[in-house]
């Protein structure tokens, strides 16, 4: 059994407040740990500080995944308590780069003067730079692909014996589209999504407010529906909401395009702290 | 069912979509796999109406020849040209258009190399000039 957690689901800069506390104000942070206990964290947004205190000295190694290094996938990570613990075997995993390697691009914001702690003082990190392809984490087989975001993005494919979900945080697919989706094929992230039992993504936008942000990499709620449904996925969650949403705005918003597009699978907006099961409906559960 | 294109692919096709300038994608194998509408007045067909097509059938199709009218055979066309050798090509010739007119052409064509060194594919502008 595999079970995933939403421990910051907020785009671009986290927004905590009373009006945002039920869909929650962390960015990007989302837990997958498997029965046997391996863990994997995808993005090291603001919410994987509270997930790093929760996380109990039984933990021997954790996996992060981040998607790509905008501050809200990894202004966290400074503060995720494994990573100053040395009996802890931490593995970042992120994109490479055509210049610097994973390590030196994290060390920019990882030493003085935006970080009091440099990431050399942390050698028993373990970094990887992810291209495309397919690599494995335990249970996990984890296939990574480029996707249309400003700089290397990747999207995330995790696969195990109990299903298979994908991680799109940030992603504009609808990018230069004049009218629907073209195929598949010729679609980004469709080859990570394709078939997923769960995908969580970018939906950070009505219409309206995605027409004045075309290329900024993210996705209205309406087009998040749209290519989930290309993708013929089992359930959506979306995710990276705009700051400026309120829960009672985000309410309004899941449920005036839920009524307007007929679907045949359950959508979800990604709230902190919900809880799925990979493997079945969507089973929420927040704590 | 297609294998799903990379995302530098998927964005070139949607660049040339915009494009007045004819351009024609092909992947690493040398298929043609996508060219815009300006590319369909000098190809003589609308990309709707041929698909991918493969090198074996687009390199004879069009018969290039050079401007002497010797046939070009298709490790001299530029766009294979580029991807067997990694680099920029150029050359002018003639084709044949699937509409059956003779055009006099230059192709410009960019090799499209990715993280980690991945041959992509290339991408080539054409334009209809003078011999």
């Amino acid at each position: 059994m595999t079970y995933v957690k939403l421990w910051g689901t907020r785009g671009s800069v986290a927004a905590p407040g009373a009006e945002t506390a039920r869909y929650g104000g962390n960015t990007a942070c989302v837990e997958v740990r498997h029965s046997d206990g391996t863990l994997l964290i995808l993005d090291a947004g603001t919410g994987i500080r509270r997930l790093g205190s929760t996380l109990g000295s039984s933990v021997r190694r954790v996996d992060v995944l981040l998607s790509h290094l905008h501050m809200d996938h990894i202004q966290g990570l400074g503060f995720f308590e494994p990573l100053h613990n040395p009996d802890v075997e931490v593995h970042l995993w992120g994109p490479m780069s055509t210049t610097q390697n994973l390590w030196s691009r994290l060390a920019r914001y990882l030493s003085p003067p935006l970080f009091p702690v440099y990431l050399r003082d942390l050698p028993w990190l373990h970094v990887h730079d992810v291209g495309v392809g397919e690599f494995e984490i335990g249970p996990f087989r984890v296939t990574s692909a480029l996707v249309c975001h400003p700089g290397a993005t990747l999207g995330f494919r995790i696969a195990t014996t109990g299903g298979a979900m994908a991680y799109l945080p940030d992603h504009e697919p609808a990018l230069g589209l004049r009218g629907p989706f073209l195929a598949g094929a010729w679609t980004s992230g469709f080859g990570l999504a394709a078939g997923v039992d769960l995908l969580i993504h970018d939906g950070q936008y009505t219409d309206q407010e995605y027409a004045s942000c075309v290329g900024w990499g993210h996705s209205s709620m309406r087009q998040a529906l749209e290519f989930a449904r290309l993708a013929e996925v089992g359930r959506l969650v979306l995710f990276h909401h705009n700051p400026a949403h309120t829960d009672q705005q985000l309410d309004q918003l899941i449920h005036m395009e839920l009524a307007q597009t007929r679907l045949r699978f359950p959508v979800m907006g990604g709230m902190e702290n919900a809880t799925l099961d990979l493997a079945s409906s969507f089973s929420l559960s927040r704590t | 069912m297609m294998s799903p294109k990379c995302i530098e692919v998927v964005l070139t096709r949607l660049l040339a979509g915009y494009l007045a300038t004819p351009i024609l994608v092909v992947d690493p194998a040398g298929t043609l796999v996508f060219f815009n509408e300006p590319a369909e007045m000098l190809l003589g067909k609308r990309f709707d109406e041929t698909g991918e097509m493969p090198a074996s059938a687009w390199s004879t199709i069009f018969s290039p020849t050079d401007s002497h009218g010797a046939p070009l055979p298709a490790d001299e066309l530029p766009l294979m040209a580029a991807l067997a050798e990694r680099r920029p090509a150029h050359r002018a010739f003639w084709i044949r258009g699937m509409d059956g007119k003779q055009r006099y052409i230059e192709v410009m064509v960019t090799p499209l190399i990715g993280l980690e060194d991945r041959n992509l594919g290339a991408l080539a502008s054409v334009w209809e000039t003078q011999p």
